[in-house]
């Protein structure tokens, strides 16, 4: 609209001949209104399909990074406890708790993000706090430069060094090949950046949400109403 | 502050917004010939930029949180009319700046660095000082790379290249191997 | 029929002759960055079909009510909207290829082409027209994207559409899908062009001159 008004007012005095500045500022509404018609039409259309894809992708990364786990409930950290979340919403302060087929309480799947390469790497990894191992890694998020730093999830040996990795002190990325230390990850030759940028995001995350985490054997039960979705066999 | 310097130089050169993004082709290839004017039009699209970076973060501060889908209409609508709006003050306020600076001005809002910038700042979930430091950077790099063509460009216009090559297909070729040069720039990724 | 003939016409010079990317070098952008893959690149040029034929059919259709002053506000209006349309509809449809191509969905919007083709044509010609016009010249579009997709597709990661072409001992040339990759080959692909052109232009002098002296000899006999 404010395009209307600006133009229109460049030519305050050519109403004879040209259309005046109502007709233009007319036009303009219409278009806008119009325009934004159709805008939330598509939205209103796409909206539940996105969503869904959105939460189904979830999953099954919750899913992958934690073995054997067949319900899942969602973890929301206020007023320093972990409370369980009914809400369909997605933030930074959320992980994820699985539990086996018998409500057992089995590990956790967290969400760390940082800037990559290119634009925002988003991870989840399994954690298991009985014995600080990480279970696996799944990227949900990134634009890393395809054929090199899309390894990060592509490469099966980068991922698959993510599975059973003993978490008592912080990981580091070194050169491929060159893994002695229990706590070293071989780095994708050619995406050593996305390697250490994914490594950073699992140290990072580790820290924030340890201290977080509730003491063992007092986990938040899985309160059936809340299981999201039995794994599909 | 570290995170700030980091999105300056990796703007500027790691993912130099012409040379890594392709974003701002059509002046980097077309408007080039001449070093003071690539330098000229380097400068206003830094100034677009940063205005741009300043109506994206009003925008989704305080619009689009509640409309997402209004993201792209309104960022195009809203930088289109504040950049003409400022050509307009220009030329009222300092005909001179306008003669060297303005003339650039409404060519750049169709530039697709300008809407490339309020979308990847977006994307990035940058604050206020971060998009600006973003703008800068990116404004910077693409002042920089269209200097480096220029200059390349004049240099190889009293060489002999055949006829069937000179044009676009050279720049391009031109263009990718500076391209070539900043991937190096990728070493300086700090190691942590 | 020769309203046909010219229709036709108008859909084919978008193709060859007044190709956007090869002869007018127009939407460089969209064009460079997401064809590292032959299926992004396929995909941008569906989007970049669906925005500029839509685009074209409304503003050949309303053109009488479009004022001048405010007609390219207008223009990039209509297309930002089809934009968006394109952009949910692939989120919701396609998710992994959306998520490859990501920010440069909305950068159609920026195609210098399709406002272009607006300005240049559609608001002066009549809807067939149009529509035909934004057909051939997004055709155009596509077989250079695909070109050059599939060109750095298989030299950089040795696949076509992710199958791959040769045997495990091909080492792929990783800088061709890489953005320095981009501006070599359509540079290249740009010089195969005009190589292409100016010898079919000396080819049709030649042919002249041979009809130029056959003539000129009958005239002489």
């Amino acid at each position: 609209m404010n395009t209307a008004n600006i133009t229109s007012s460049t030519h305050p005095s050519a109403q004879n001949q040209e259309p005046g500045s109502s007709r233009l500022v007319i036009s303009m509404a219409v278009a806008g209104f119009i325009s934004g018609v159709i805008i939330i039409a598509i939205y209103m259309l796409t909206f539940d399909t996105i969503k869904e894809n959105k939460a189904r992708e979830l999953r099954e990364a919750v899913f992958r990074v934690l073995p054997d786990v067949s319900h899942m409930q969602k973890l929301h950290f206020v007023d320093n406890k972990m409370v369980v979340v009914k809400s369909d919403g997605m933030d930074d302060e959320m992980i994820f708790a699985g539990y086996d087929k018998d409500a057992k309480f089995i590990g956790y799947a967290i969400q760390g993000k940082a800037p990559g390469f290119q634009d925002t790497v988003h991870i989840l990894y399994g954690y298991l706090s009985s014995n600080s191992n990480i279970t696996g890694m799944a990227v949900l998020e990134s634009r890393e430069t395809p054929g090199l730093g899309d390894k990060i999830f592509k490469d099966m040996d980068f991922v698959s060094e993510f599975i059973n990795l003993p978490m008592h002190k912080d990981i580091k990325a070194v050169k491929k090949g060159t893994k002695t230390q229990e706590n070293e990850i071989d780095a994708i030759t050619g995406a050593t950046i996305s390697s250490k940028i994914v490594v950073k995001i699992i140290n990072q995350a580790f820290k924030k949400w340890s201290p977080r985490l509730p003491q063992q054997g007092s986990e938040p039960a899985l309160e059936l109403s809340e299981v999201k979705v039995v794994k599909e066999s | 502050m570290d995170d700030l310097l980091w999105i300056f130089i990796s703007t500027l050169l790691v993912n130099n917004f012409v040379l890594a993004y392709f974003l701002g082709l059509c002046p980097f290839l077309g408007v080039s010939g001449q070093l003071l004017t690539s330098f000229r039009l380097g400068l206003a699209t830094t100034f677009v930029l940063i205005i741009t970076a300043l109506c994206a973060w009003v925008l989704n501060t305080y619009v689009l949180i509640h409309a997402p889908y209004l993201r792209l209409i309104s960022f195009i609508v809203v930088i289109a009319s504040t950049v003409q709006f400022i050509e307009m003050s220009i030329k009222k306020l300092s005909p001179s700046l306008f003669k060297s600076l303005g003339i650039f001005l409404p060519l750049i809002t169709t530039n697709c660095a300008i809407l490339g910038l309020a979308i990847f700042a977006t994307n990035r979930g940058y604050g206020l000082v971060e998009g600006l430091v973003f703008a800068l950077g990116a404004g910077a790099g693409f002042t920089l790379a269209m200097v480096l063509m220029a200059g390349i460009r004049e240099e190889t216009e009293i060489m002999d290249v055949p006829v069937l090559i000179r044009g676009t297909a050279f720049n391009l070729i031109i263009a990718g191997i500076l391209s070539m040069a900043f991937m190096g720039f990728a070493g300086l990724f700090s190691s942590t | 029929m020769a309203t046909d003939v010219s229709a036709y016409e108008e859909m084919i010079k978008g193709l060859w002759r007044d190709n956007p990317v090869f002869v007018q070098v127009l939407g460089m952008c969209p064009m460079l960055a997401v064809t590292n893959s032959a299926i992004n690149a396929v995909v941008m040029g569906l989007a970049t079909f669906f925005v500029l034929v839509t685009s074209s059919f409304l503003v050949s259709s309303f053109k009488q009510w479009i004022p001048k002053q405010v007609r390219i506000s207008l223009y990039v209006i209509i297309i930002a909207t089809f934009v968006t349309v394109v952009d949910y509809s692939l989120l919701a449809m396609l998710p992994a290829i959306h998520k490859e191509l990501g920010a440069f969905i909305p950068l159609i919007v920026a195609n210098c082409m399709i406002l272009g083709r607006q300005e240049a044509f559609a608001s002066k010609h009549g809807v067939k027209y149009a529509v035909m016009d934004a057909v051939g010249m997004s055709a155009g579009f596509m077989i250079a994207l695909f070109s050059l997709g599939a060109v750095r597709e298989i030299l950089g990661v040795g696949a076509l559409f992710g199958v791959d072409l040769f045997s495990a001992n091909f080492e792929p040339w990783v800088i061709m899908i890489l953005p320095p990759g981009g501006f070599l080959t359509l540079g290249l692909l740009l010089l195969f062009f005009n190589w292409f052109t100016e010898r079919r232009r000396q080819f049709l002098i030649k042919v002249a001159d041979v009809d130029k002296i056959a003539v000129g000899v009958k005239d002489n006999g």
